[in-house]
């Protein structure tokens, strides 16, 4: 039964990143990077992952794609109808996709997947406390790094996107 | 109180369940125990559903001085050597409503996307229906008991934003698409005080899961005083921020602009007709019953009995009971308010809401670690809880109104 929902998740995450690659309308490509994004959900439900799988959905579906969808709509009314691939982008494509082969090539041969906290986490009812408590203890930098991040790329976001006729304007 | 809670009609429906469930059979019986509690909430809330649409219409009538539907009665069948004349209080209204749906010549403009343009009601009918699954409508009564409850309700409610998006998108009409935009402004401002109103809830009862926050407020003071999250300071607060944003969220009035169907060319809808716009409709009944569900698992003690006399009336009656006060609640506000401007509509939310809803967590959190305090300490907590909530309602509000003349009218008095 989980293999089999394995496969129809993997298929439907494959082809809908294809879709999101090949598309040529923006916006039908926004639509299967959600599609795509479910079914990565999907996945990290047959691994246990729920909390993992339902933040997914709700960051990326709530937030993330439709704020591409506007973005999409204000740069370009009509989703846009043109080529996927220019030869730019086709060389710059080729390198990442080598670069994160040959990245994974490696983290496969040399690695090893360190994982007390797997290990000692339970998938019951104490997961979310769990999660929570290595968030807010062992992990407190991280994520006020990552949070901190976050805000500078918001107020970056509002000083671009807002024009300033002169300095006065900033004060 | 155990046999209470075990008493026949408290099982009746778990009993039910098992009984259909033995009569298929094995190899099919691991998958029809949840088919059947699929089709049990489908047909619930489908009549639910139906009948809160004539419920509206009625109430509605009522409030504007004037009848409501009560003319459609029961079809007249041939075989039936009489005809039943009853017109049974206009009761099979949503009946003859869905007929006329279904019998509707369903329109798709040339310039379509056709493949999103009908998927968009569809997905917006499957997401809110998704969300029912989590919400306890009685003691046993949970579809699926998750422990996330509340971040899975509230992703399966976030992708309605993107239907509607879909259904302006798709339609290639300017006033579809700028009506999408609208309406995708008003759901992700509003989301925000919604999501922050149910925080507190979260805090004090430390659990996400809808069952135990049921759980947790299932006490009484000297047996009459339920121990409900409304009834505490920043309870109420949060319920009343939970209300507005709830109202805003199912798109209704005062907060409509996304369908304004008298000035505003009914927004992502123009271009729908026939079964795919009463599929949006139906949407949008199944997400205010959601959300109203929900309002009633966290501020107003779920399936629990309001005193402890009445603790043997089954707890899903008591569901539907506040559920169905809940909805009563929504059509008197629809009766009563007028609509907003959209900047009117977004400054409530950025301006008023979200400072108060952040607050609110504060205060939440204060009354989690006075839990201990007894005596005249406890009228102290109370007392600081409450000026949490009602000074910066004040302060704030006196603000925002500040440079505001009282509105007046001038062909009325």
């Amino acid at each position: 039964m989980s293999d089999t929902l394995f496969h129809l998740f993997a298929v439907l995450t494959v082809a809908c990143a294809l879709g999101v690659v090949l598309n040529k309308n923006a916006v039908a490509s926004a639509l299967c990077l959600l599609v795509c994004l479910t079914g990565i959900a999907g996945l990290f439900v047959l691994l246990d992952a729920f909390l993992l799988a339902v933040l997914t959905v709700f960051v990326y579906a709530g937030a993330v794609v439709a704020l591409f969808l506007f973005i999409i709509m204000l740069l370009d009314m009509q989703g846009g109808n043109r080529k996927p691939f220019t030869k730019s982008s086709i060389v710059a494509g080729a390198a990442a996709a080598g670069l994160l082969c040959t990245g994974l090539y490696s983290f496969l041969v040399r690695g090893h997947i360190e994982s007390p906290v797997l290990a000692t986490t339970k998938v019951g009812g104490s997961s979310l406390r769990a999660y929570a408590e290595l968030l807010f203890t062992t992990y407190l930098l991280p994520v006020q790094i990552v949070g901190f991040l976050l805000l500078i790329a918001m107020l970056g976001v509002i000083v671009l996107s807002k024009k300033f006729e002169n300095l006065e304007d900033i004060k | 109180m155990s046999a209470a809670a075990d008493s026949f009609l408290e099982r009746a429906p778990l009993e039910l369940r098992d009984w259909a469930v033995q009569l298929l059979p094995a190899p099919l019986q691991w998958i029809s125990h949840h088919l059947i509690t699929i089709v049990a909430v489908l047909a619930v809330f489908g009549l639910f559903f139906a009948f809160t649409t004539v419920a509206e219409r009625k109430l509605l009538g009522r409030l504007q001085n004037r009848l409501g539907p009560n003319r459609a009665g029961l079809p007249k069948f041939s075989i039936l050597p009489w005809h039943i004349r009853h017109k049974l209080f206009g009761l099979s209204q949503p009946f003859a409503d869905a007929v006329k749906a279904l019998t509707k010549e369903d329109i798709v403009p040339a310039a379509a996307d056709k493949v999103l343009h009908f998927l968009a009601p569809v997905v917006v009918v499957g997401f809110s229906l998704m969300t029912f699954a989590v919400l306890p409508f009685g003691r046993n009564l949970i579809p699926v008991e998750l422990d996330a409850a509340l971040l899975y309700f509230f992703a399966a409610g976030s992708a309605s934003e993107l239907a509607i998006f879909m259904a302006g998108w798709s339609s290639r009409n300017k006033y579809s698409l700028l009506a999408a935009m609208r309406a995708l402004a008003q759901l992700i401002s509003y989301e925000l005080p919604l999501i922050l109103s149910v925080v507190p809830v979260v805090l004090v009862a430390s659990t996400l899961s809808t069952s135990a926050i049921v759980q947790a407020q299932g006490a009484w003071t000297f047996g009459v005083l339920p121990h409900w999250f409304v009834f505490t300071p920043w309870g109420f607060a949060g319920f009343i921020i939970f209300l507005i944003s709830a109202l805003a969220e199912s798109n209704r009035s005062p907060f409509d602009l996304p369908e304004a169907e008298s000035e505003l060319v009914a927004g992502h809808l123009t271009e729908y007709s026939g079964f795919k716009y009463a599929l949006f409709f139906m949407a949008e009944y199944f997400g205010l019953t959601a959300l109203s569900g929900l309002g009633v698992t966290v501020f107003l003690g779920g399936w629990q009995a309001p005193c402890e006399l009445l603790y043997w009336v089954p707890s899903y009656l008591w569901f539907m009971g506040k559920l169905i006060l809940m909805i009563m609640l929504f059509i008197w506000v629809r009766g009563t308010l007028l609509r907003l401007r959209i900047d009117q509509l977004t400054r409530l939310s950025w301006q008023f809401l979200v400072p108060l809803a952040l607050l609110n967590v504060g205060n939440a959190a204060f009354w989690a670690l006075t839990a201990q305090w007894s005596g005249p300490l406890q009228l102290v907590r109370w007392a600081v809880s409450a000026a949490i909530v009602i000074v910066p309602f004040l302060v704030i509000g006196r603000s925002l109104s500040a440079g505001y003349a009282p509105r007046t009218y001038r062909y009325a008095p």
